[in-house]
């Protein structure tokens, strides 16, 4: 069976006026359906480039990047914003919900790009809000929520459509650990009982635990790929 | 539709500012719908089927100086006319100077040249046989509570009685009506027969102020003013002949352009409004790029980006717009029962209403535009960085 993401002799370069930023080399890398991966770093080693040209955010400069058997390396702007929808869940470190809208109004968002009628996407997005624990949130602005809730909701946002692939950009960088906790372990339970295939980056050795595995990417290059073992996670 | 509690929300996201903005919306469009009943008023109340057909001539100088009696015999023979009548100007005042009526001595067919002001056969019988006999338009008898039968005096502002009284008393002998809503602004006339002050004012008799002619055909209407004018060249007395719209309009005109006066100031107003919604969609999008960027990591794409920002500030303006328009139209109202329909201002109508929808379309699209393409062109990934 091929992997759900298989990205071969992958560059991105950045070039700001004169200045050429190479910020990705070469990178070859499968991603397995149902893997839960950690991406790990320093600080300006390229992560999230990497998870942006994998979530189909960006287009890299060379190589190629195949998701689900789909070559999305050369899809223009507007057939990446409709591979994303169907695709890919995001979840960011500052959660990113709209705060104007409620927890359940901002986890319909994505449905609202579908044919689906309005009493379905409520209902979609009830559902995803208990999958995340947060049904009784349902009307809670963002503001009224703690961080590691707002998160819950992102991730209740990210799901909501069902896609097969969940990237997550230091989902926990900026949660205390009680709340850490539990977003890892519900993007455990995601990987684990839903099948969801896993992307996450964290700066953190202890989030990393709870993936199946990890990598480390310097300066563009992916250096190491060693196996976590399962035994610290469960 | 699915997406306005998404626009809503976006517009009511600073609502102190949102509100301030709408507020000034309002008081833009209130301006709008009170100027534009005036103009309506000058404008709007010469498109009448009789108007048509109708041409008034007057002095070539000014519509001020009067014409000699004896054109009436002359025009009646141009061909292509099939009615002449005559009226002149009768400055006055009821009961205080602040009350100033418009009032003419008319002819005795003048009634048959305008046929949309309705009187009752015994009405028109009665104002042909009382000498000091008047006509009244039913709104102008309702703002003074006139009854038919009443004794009318009126303060002459120019023309004193040949014993030198400034006092004129009418017995009010018909009410006339005006069915057409267009024409409305006619029933705040008064009017007397041209016999009584062409006898009785010290001055101002033996003249016509401005003929009114009835035209067979409307489309030859031309040829026929020519022909009227051409009676009168080089003499003292030189004509200008025009329909009907065409004098009403330079009637205004010897005021002031009402439409140039009004338009200019609706444009400095709309354009200060330009710029200050302007200026509040660009702070609205620029303090929304990450939420904007997260809806296109979504999936939606720069179309809809774009759009959501548009209909963000056409809903602005939308909002603003309606209320100030819906409170001129209370306030003409209030006006108009106040001060009678004489003062020109029509009540704000479907006309006003089309014009204000879309100007607040087109100001909305414009204001919108450039915020709205800064959200459509935004990257992602540059977004979601700050960068
Ligand atoms: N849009 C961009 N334009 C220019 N340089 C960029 C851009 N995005 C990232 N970079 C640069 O690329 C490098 C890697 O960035 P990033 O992938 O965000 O690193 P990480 O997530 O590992 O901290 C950094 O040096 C950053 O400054
Ligand atoms: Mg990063």
């Amino acid at each position: 069976m091929s992997p759900l993401v298989e990205i071969r002799n992958l560059s991105k370069v950045y070039t700001r006026g004169r200045q050429r930023i190479e910020v990705l080399h070469h990178v070859d890398l499968d991603i397995p359906q149902g893997d839960f991966l950690a991406l790990m770093g320093p600080s300006g080693s390229g992560k999230t480039t990497l998870l942006n040209l994998i979530g189909g955010l960006d287009s890299p400069t060379e190589g190629t990047l195949c998701v689900a058997g789909r070559r999305i390396d050369q899809l223009g702007q507007s057939e990446l914003a409709r591979w994303r929808a169907s695709n890919v869940g995001f979840v960011f470190q500052f959660y990113n919900l709209l705060p104007m809208l409620s927890a359940s109004r901002n986890v319909e968002l994505p449905l609202l790009l579908t044919k689906l009628p309005a009493a379905k996407r409520r209902s979609h997005a009830a559902v995803a809000l208990e999958l995340v624990g947060l049904a009784d949130r349902a009307t809670h602005k963002p503001g009224e929520l703690s961080g590691g809730q707002q998160q819950r909701v992102a991730i209740a946002r990210a799901i909501v459509s069902d896609p097969t692939l969940l990237v997550c950009d230091e989902p926990t960088g900026d949660l205390d650990r009680q709340s850490a906790v539990e977003v890892l372990t519900l993007l455990q339970r995601l990987n684990r009982d839903h099948g969801k295939t896993v992307v996450m980056v964290t700066h953190d050795p202890k989030a990393a635990e709870y993936a199946s595995h990890t990598l480390h990417l310097d300066k563009g290059t992916l250096v190491e790929a060693a196996r976590a073992a399962d035994a610290a996670a469960s | 539709m699915k997406y306005l509690h998404l626009v809503w929300s976006a517009l009511f996201r600073r609502k102190t500012r949102t509100v301030f903005t709408i507020i000034s919306v309002i008081a833009a469009f209130l301006l709008f719908g009170l100027l534009d009943s005036v103009r309506d008023a000058f404008v709007g109340a010469a498109h009448s089927a009789a108007g048509a057909s109708r041409m008034i001539t007057t002095s070539k100088e000014s519509f001020v100086i009067s014409l000699p009696t004896s054109l009436l015999m002359r025009i009646q023979a141009v061909p292509g006319v099939s009615a002449v009548t005559y009226a002149n100007w009768f400055g006055g005042y009821y009961q205080q100077p602040k009350n100033q009526l418009i009032a003419e001595s008319v002819a005795n067919n003048f009634f048959d040249l305008y046929p949309e002001m309705k009187l009752s056969p015994g009405e028109l019988h009665a104002f042909h046989a009382t000498r000091a006999g008047a006509v009244a338009g039913a709104s102008l008898a309702r703002r003074f509570g006139w009854k038919v039968g009443d004794k009318i005096p009126i303060q002459a502002t120019i023309f004193p009685q040949k014993g030198g009284s400034n006092t004129w008393t009418f017995d009010l002998v018909g009410i006339y009506h005006v069915t057409d809503p267009q024409l409305k602004g006619e029933e705040g006339a008064l009017f007397f027969n041209w016999d009584y002050f062409d006898q009785a004012a010290a001055f101002g008799g033996g003249t016509a102020g401005w003929y009114i002619e009835r035209v067979a055909n409307p489309k030859l209407a031309d040829g026929v003013a020519r022909a009227i004018d051409a009676i009168s060249a080089n003499s003292d007395h030189e004509t200008k002949t025009e329909s009907e719209d065409a004098f009403q309009t330079s009637f205004a005109s010897q005021f002031a352009n009402i439409g140039l006066l009004v338009g200019s100031i609706m444009g400095c107003v709309f354009f200060t409004l330009i710029l200050l919604t302007g200026n509040t969609m660009a702070q609205a999008v620029r303090e929304r790029i990450p939420e904007l960027a997260i809806l296109k990591t979504i999936g939606f794409s720069n179309r809809s980006v774009l759009s959501l920002v548009l209909a963000e500030s056409v809903l602005l303006l939308a909002l603003g717009g309606a209320i100030g328009l819906a409170i001129a139209g209370v306030a003409v109202g209030g006006i108009r029962a106040k001060l009678g329909p004489q003062i020109p201002m029509l009540p704000v109508g479907k006309q006003t209403w089309l014009l204000g929808v879309t100007l607040m379309v087109l100001i909305g699209l414009l204001v919108g535009a450039l915020p709205a393409r800064r959200g459509m062109r935004l990257r992602i990934v540059d977004a979601l960085s700050g960068r």
